[in-house]
């Protein structure tokens, strides 16, 4: 709030004359990255411009975008919720608990609608038990969302007792490889959700008041903003768009591991918040950042994957990532 | 505090809520864990108690500094187990190159963070959550994602394995050793009143002249020093270096260290406590053990993270209600 230079990507450029200024790349730092991995990946990695890899890459970045959009909800508050993947894994272990259940066999439409709502509500519980902590009990939203991200994937394999669960569900599989004009349904259904929480954050009060707790939160209680419920709402929100993704990836390998689903997924989260504009302390909620942020992270995990780097050295390559998105922001808020 | 009485113990009761209570939990589970299990206190369960638990002690001291210096370092369960491996490739030359080349990894990792979070400034939740993104993966590298065995040639595993002087097991004597250490470092070295001073009030400290950023990097570079002898100690008391152990050990760590008594924002801790916190927490896994083994309940491995996550909420409950009838002090 404090550095004029730290306005969005959206805003105009106050200078004008002297555009390739270092001021100038740090703040559109996410689009000179994405244009740079786009030309690496066409002249490097075979087949990149192919419509298959366009297919692959959506299906891909739509949950990291979805998780990505709720992280920017609640670090826009100051916050921070570790708990996403763990959230994504219990979600994604009960749909088809749901489904697979006999009477979920016996009644299949009413089991397909019950494993799309009941998974979200136990998602939105969950935030809910985040946002209480962080807002009622004040305690750090570190530690806080730290007890989910373990107990939550662990409650998730307790339900599934570690097992791998594999269906066979066209209805259900539809959220992950149903097609609209060609192009995966999470991908479209990551669009509408930007569009929606992209109204919420600019055109409601809870999202004006979402700012105004982020940005400064004793000014927002002293004049009477409804602090806590609008931390609340935002860890709701969050933990909500976690469990969606956390169902895509489910319905996407017409399985569910409770143990991968969503691992390391906080930090896909945070980084493609972080390179879409968001502060980490808070005050600004640039959703469509967020969603540029997802798509720059998922580039470049294709890129090392498909360039024949090990898994494991990709660990290593996006930690470095991280890092230097953090760092390039926190200079650029001096 | 000493007036006409000589000590009054209701008052330092008081004083010291949480600290007191996480003995006197300690000392209700052992009683409770004797009076109903034949075995529980036998001389393997309590070796292999201490033996096991020495891992989550190292952790939770380094942690101890870390969060009262106003930090956090996730990094400690993937630093475990990356320098477990380290520890196993270099077994055959035996523990005395094998503990401090896996200490000296993990104290690397620390410097890491401490860099990350003092000179780049660098939250430390995400500057600790990258350094366990990175240890992971280079945990996998290193190992080629398979365990490592350890060289049983080498008196490498005496120190998970056998007992000091016929006593306890090295690993336990080694981090109680530690432990006391740290405890003189805290309370009588000025390093260590810095870094409570730091946790109690970062600017106010740099305003005082007190050198913030050398207790900073000290306990961000001890973290990574005992998960490392945690590391050791894993690949010793296991026969094996393991690249995929150590997943919610910060966790474990975090909850021993604020279960007794040691605030999240830091300024305010306790060695002594915070072991305690440890062993609480361990015998709370114990325990659950031998109700298993009497068929009371069954609990699959996967509880376990179920049951640290509700432990550590158990434990902020407690602590929000204490620290918030106690009269604000600062």
């Amino acid at each position: 709030m404090s550095a004029p230079t730290a306005t969005s990507t959206t805003a105009s450029k106050p200078v004008r004359s002297s555009a390739l200024n270092w001021k100038a790349i740090r703040a559109h730092g996410g689009i000179i990255a994405l244009i740079v991995l786009v030309a690496f990946n066409a002249a490097v990695t075979p087949n990149f411009l192919q419509m298959q890899t366009l297919f692959v890459n959506i299906s891909q970045v739509a949950t990291i975008a979805i998780v990505a959009m709720g992280m920017t909800l609640v670090i826009a508050t100051g916050g921070i919720d570790l708990s996403v993947g763990a959230v994504m894994a219990l979600a994604g272990a009960l749909a088809p608990l749901l489904f697979l259940s006999p009477w979920g066999i016996e009644y299949p439409a009413l089991g397909l609608v019950l494993a799309f709502s009941l998974p979200l509500v136990a998602a939105a519980l969950c935030g809910l038990f985040n946002g209480m902590m962080v807002s009622i009990l004040n305690v750090q939203p570190i530690i806080a969302t730290l007890i989910l991200f373990i107990s939550g994937r662990g409650i998730a394999q307790v339900l599934t007792n570690g097992n791998l669960q594999t269906f066979k569900n066209p209805g259900f599989s539809y959220l992950g490889t149903g097609k609209i004009l060609g192009l995966p349904f999470q991908g479209w259904l990551a669009l509408v959700l930007a569009i929606v929480i992209y109204w919420i954050v600019t055109r409601t009060i809870f999202g004006r008041y979402l700012l105004a707790t982020g940005g400064n939160e004793k000014a927002a209680r002293l004049s009477g903003g409804p602090v806590r419920s609008v931390k609340i709402g935002a860890y709701v929100i969050c933990a909500f768009l976690s469990g969606i993704a956390g169902m895509i990836v489910v319905a996407i390998n017409s399985a569910s591991d409770a143990a991968r689903n969503g691992n390391l997924m906080e930090l896909d989260a945070i980084a493609a918040a972080v390179v879409g504009g968001a502060l980490l302390q808070g005050g600004r909620a640039p959703i469509f950042g967020a969603i540029l942020g997802a798509v720059i992270i998922q580039l470049v995990k294709y890129t090392l994957l498909a360039n024949g780097v090990e898994d494991e050295v990709a660990l290593v390559a996006k930690a470095g990532i991280i890092l230097l998105a953090v760092y390039v922001q926190q200079v650029r808020k001096e | 505090m000493l007036d006409t009485d000589a000590f009054d113990l209701r008052k330092y009761v008081a004083n010291n809520t949480q600290t007191t209570a996480v003995w006197f939990a300690l000392v209700g589970l052992i009683i409770f864990g004797l009076l109903r299990y034949d075995n529980f206190g036998s001389a393997y369960n309590i070796t292999s108690f201490l033996n096991y638990n020495a891992m989550f002690i190292a952790i939770s001291l380094g942690m101890c500094f870390v969060i009262m210096t106003g930090g956090i370092d996730l990094s400690v369960g993937s630093v475990a187990a990356f320098t477990s491996v380290i520890a196993a490739y270099l077994s055959p030359y035996g523990i005395e190159v094998a503990l401090p080349g896996a200490v000296l990894a993990g104290v690397g990792f620390g410097a890491i963070n401490g860099f990350c979070i003092i000179a780049m400034r660098i939250p430390p939740f995400i500057a600790t959550l990258v350094t366990m993104l990175a240890a992971k993966g280079g945990a996998l590298i290193i190992s080629g994602a398979e365990t490592i065995g350890v060289d049983w040639g080498s008196n490498f595993t005496k120190l998970g394995m056998e007992k000091a002087f016929g006593l306890l097991p090295w690993s336990i004597t080694i981090v109680a050793a530690l432990a006391l250490v740290l405890w003189l470092v805290l309370e009588k070295t000025s390093l260590g009143r810095t870094v409570l001073a730091v946790g109690g009030g970062e600017d106010a400290s740099t305003l005082m002249g007190l050198k913030v950023n050398r207790a900073k990097a000290f306990s961000y570079m001890l973290s990574g020093g005992c998960a490392g002898l945690a590391g050791v100690i894993l690949a010793s008391g296991f026969g094996a270096g393991q690249p995929l152990e150590g997943i919610g050990w910060e966790l474990s760590a975090i909850a021993a260290v604020v279960v007794g008594g040691t605030l999240l924002t830091g300024g305010l801790g306790s060695i002594p406590a915070t072991v305690a916190g440890a062993l609480l927490l361990g015998l709370v896994f114990n325990i659950l053990n031998f109700e298993n083994g009497r068929g009371t309940i069954s609990l699959s491995a996967y509880w376990q993270m179920v049951i640290r996550g509700g432990f550590l909420f158990a434990v902020i409950l407690f602590q929000t209600r204490v620290t918030s009838s106690r009269p604000k002090v600062g």
